[in-house]
């Protein structure tokens, strides 16, 4: 317990639930009063929360792949964070639900996308990827953690009855079981991969589909999506090892991070060149429609989003910090750090600049109302529900680190990580 | 121009007939000429039962529609695009295609048709059918303001129904582009997708919200407020409004008052407009108004290059 102290979990956990209370402001609001106290609306349709929702969603995608790579690819130097990086990906891909729910018009009616898909629609695929992605991510976190599972039923306390609720009976310790629970993560991870690729690159593909929106309507915006999804991903991963990782300290533990940080770059340096040549081939085409979006990003009235946040916190400094110099864990898990949470900057900066052109000359003045505004900045009520989200994917990754042997090395014994 | 108003005159005079009451007319014929008139128009949405939706479907029986006068040459446009209405409505629904036509050199930007509009369906603050855009265009001296009412352009090919994930929204047979509130789940893509943001969202605004009792018949929000609660008629169903329940937290869009339409009666934008900018009609029919103007050398389309097709065509 005292090492999860130094971790900085109590402190984690304080932060979860102070947001957790300042986000339900936000959740009671908006299902007392549905959209009347938000921002968007008819000309800026999407808002904070579709961003928060791609977001999350990129930053579990993110995570997944990681986790394919010691199931699926078998990656010895990642096999301990195999189980974390699941427990990630399941967090952040509810957060991401959670954050796309409670902005639909009709909440109750989720069910009808599932009942009444139209697959004629990106969106209509895009909710069935997600059902078997959300069932997959658990079948297979469930079968990482099924030994672990049942080596902690007998533990006192909370943490014990948890474990073995969620063995579901499973008591079977032999070595056959464990194998066939390797051999299942493998298929499952094997098809977790191009499921992953298929999801994300279909939340892109939603914006890239849009023929009445140029910024979108790129064949680069879902491969962009998933480039950012895999490096947001992996770089939360970085940051979430480097303080609440397996073995601590070990010689092991180092070379997982900085084999995690070899990768955040290569992503980032890809990322970096998808970006530019989607901006400047925006640029130099000169259409004014088509490069509208990308002026109001790069000098709009939010252009120190763009510039700062995103160039300066979430590439140029996370890039000295994997490039330049020794390389240590603490570094490359500032840089993790950095580079995930400024990726909402990205996100947003996908959704909101895409909408905030008017499609039609004379349009901007022609009507006035709620809603009938091309100036889009989050109401209040938009930022308490997104922290709401935020800290709902933290209290689930919480949970499953606190209570579950998430980081619990199966090959050892109860003791080594008391 | 005299003679054109006396013509509406005549019409308005004879669909609203029974009130001056000829004797020996029976309780049905006065029911039938109760319900025609281009005026009682403005009655239309206190009129309406929940049962009305089953006529809309098919061809109309004569009785249902609006009795005319005789046509007369040089006749108020209003009357022939209703003759032409009458004659439509008598085709099966598939053998229809409603078409808008636009004339921007009569439009004179008043907003006439938008505000219409907003009280024909009771639009809520922030959902909007049928703004007029207004750009100032040339430089000082020669300066004009330009005017471009935008309905919805009821694609041939909308961008808007591919995209809902949920099937809520379809082309009818006969043109229009129709959402169903019940299934809408609220996800606004359609809105995104729809290259003349014909599309709001009905984010559940009331003007009575933070309105005060008044005390008075008329004012205030108790009152008002139960105006504000009276159903809407779109795609000829009705829709009260009530917290929470649809159409709020759908996406809206004009609808070429079909629930008029299929009771022989222009869109409201239509009869609204002052300078009579806006013909409706029957675009299959070559004997239509509509169909005469979509012929003219000086027609055009919004963003023809999209390859949408809009039913709404606009004369320069």
């Amino acid at each position: 317990m005292n090492q999860e102290k130094k971790s900085g979990l109590k402190f984690v956990w304080t932060l979860t639930i102070v947001a957790l209370i300042i986000g339900l402001f936000g959740l009671i609001d908006r299902l007392v009063n549905g959209h009347a106290n938000a921002n968007y609306g008819s000309y800026v349709p999407w808002g904070l929360w579709v961003a928060g929702y791609i977001y999350l969603i990129g930053l579990s995608a993110g995570a997944f792949v990681m986790s394919a790579l010691v199931y699926v690819f078998n990656v010895k130097a990642l096999e301990k964070i195999g189980k974390i990086a699941l427990l990630t990906a399941l967090a952040t891909l509810i957060g991401a639900l959670l954050s796309i729910w409670l902005d639909l018009g009709h909440m109750g009616r989720v069910w009808r996308m599932i009942i009444h898909t139209n697959f004629g629609s990106v969106m209509g695929w895009m909710s069935w990827l997600y059902g078997f992605y959300f069932i997959l991510l658990s079948f297979e976190f469930w079968f990482a953690m099924r030994v672990d599972l049942i080596k902690w039923s007998d533990k006192e306390g909370f943490s014990g009855k948890l474990s073995k609720l969620l063995t579901f009976g499973s008591t079977d310790l032999s070595e056959e079981s464990k194998a066939n629970d390797k051999r299942k993560l493998k298929i499952l991870g094997g098809i977790g991969i191009p499921l992953a690729i298929a999801f994300h690159g279909s939340v892109g593909a939603i914006f890239g589909a849009v023929g009445a929106r140029p910024y979108w309507n790129t064949g680069l915006t879902p491969i962009i999506f998933l480039i950012g999804a895999f490096l947001s991903g992996a770089a939360l991963l970085t940051f979430i090892v480097y303080y609440w990782g397996p073995e601590k300290g070990s010689d092991d533990y180092r070379n997982v991070i900085l084999l995690i940080g070899k990768i955040i770059l290569g992503l980032l340096a890809v990322d970096v060149l998808l970006e530019y040549a989607e901006i400047t081939i925006g640029l130099w085409s000169s259409v004014p429609s088509e490069t509208a979006s990308l002026k109001l990003i790069l000098f709009g009235q939010y252009w120190w989003v763009f510039w700062f946040i995103h160039i300066g916190l979430g590439i140029i400094i996370p890039a000295i910090l994997l490039v330049v110099g020794s390389k240590s864990p603490k570094k490359i898990a500032i840089a993790g750090l950095l580079i995930a949470i400024t990726f909402i900057t990205v996100r947003l900066n996908i959704v909101i600049p895409g909408l905030a052109i008017p499609e039609l000359k004379g349009l901007r003045d022609a009507y006035t109302g709620p809603g009938l505004t091309f100036a889009y900045l989050p109401s209040l009520m938009e930022w308490a529900v997104f922290v709401f989200t935020i800290s709902m994917a933290g209290l689930v990754f919480l949970i499953g680190r606190t209570f579950l042997p998430v980081v619990e090395v199966s090959n050892k014994d109860l003791e080594v990580n008391k | 121009m005299e003679e054109k108003t006396k013509e509406l005159r005549k019409v308005e005079e004879k669909s609203l007939a029974p009130s001056t009451n000829k004797k020996g007319l029976d309780r049905n014929d006065f029911l039938k000429k109760v319900g025609g008139g281009i005026f009682a128009s403005l009655l239309l949405p206190g009129v309406i039962s929940k049962n009305f939706t089953a006529a809309a479907q098919n061809a109309i029986t004569k009785a249902d529609l609006p009795k005319l006068p005789p046509e007369t040459p040089g006749e108020d446009v209003i009357v022939r695009m209703m003759r032409d209405l009458q004659r439509a409505l008598k085709k099966p629904l598939a053998e229809r295609r409603w078409s808008m036509v636009i004339d921007l050199r009569k439009c004179v930007g008043c907003d006439s048709c938008t505000i219409s509009c907003a009280a024909e369906n009771k639009l809520p603050p922030g959902v909007v059918y049928r703004p007029v855009l207004k750009e100032e265009i040339g430089t000082y001296p020669n300066v004009s303001e330009r005017y471009i009412p935008r309905p919805c352009m009821q694609c041939s090919k909308p961008p808007c129904v591919d995209v809902c994930p949920v099937n809520a929204t379809w082309k009818r047979d006969d043109g229009v582009v129709e959402i169903d509130y019940d299934q809408c789940i609220g996800c606004r893509y359609c809105i995104t997708a729809c290259p003349y943001s014909a599309r709001t969202f009905d984010a559940g605004h009331d003007y009575m919200n933070e309105a005060a009792n008044s005390g008075s018949c008329f004012t205030g929000k108790e009152v008002a407020g139960k105006y504000e609660a009276e159903p809407i008629f779109d795609y000829s169903k009705a829709w009260p409004r009530e917290e929470g329940v649809s159409p709020e937290g759908n996406a809206r869009k004009c609808h070429f008052c079909l629930h008029r339409v299929e009771k022989g009666l222009l869109p409201e934008c239509t009869v609204s407009c002052i300078g009579r900018a806006t013909y409706f009609g029957d675009a299959n029919d070559p004997k239509s108004l509509v169909s005469e103007l979509i012929g003219k050398p000086n027609i055009m389309r919004l963003k023809e290059e999209m390859g949408t097709e809009p039913n709404v065509y606009y004369l320069m």
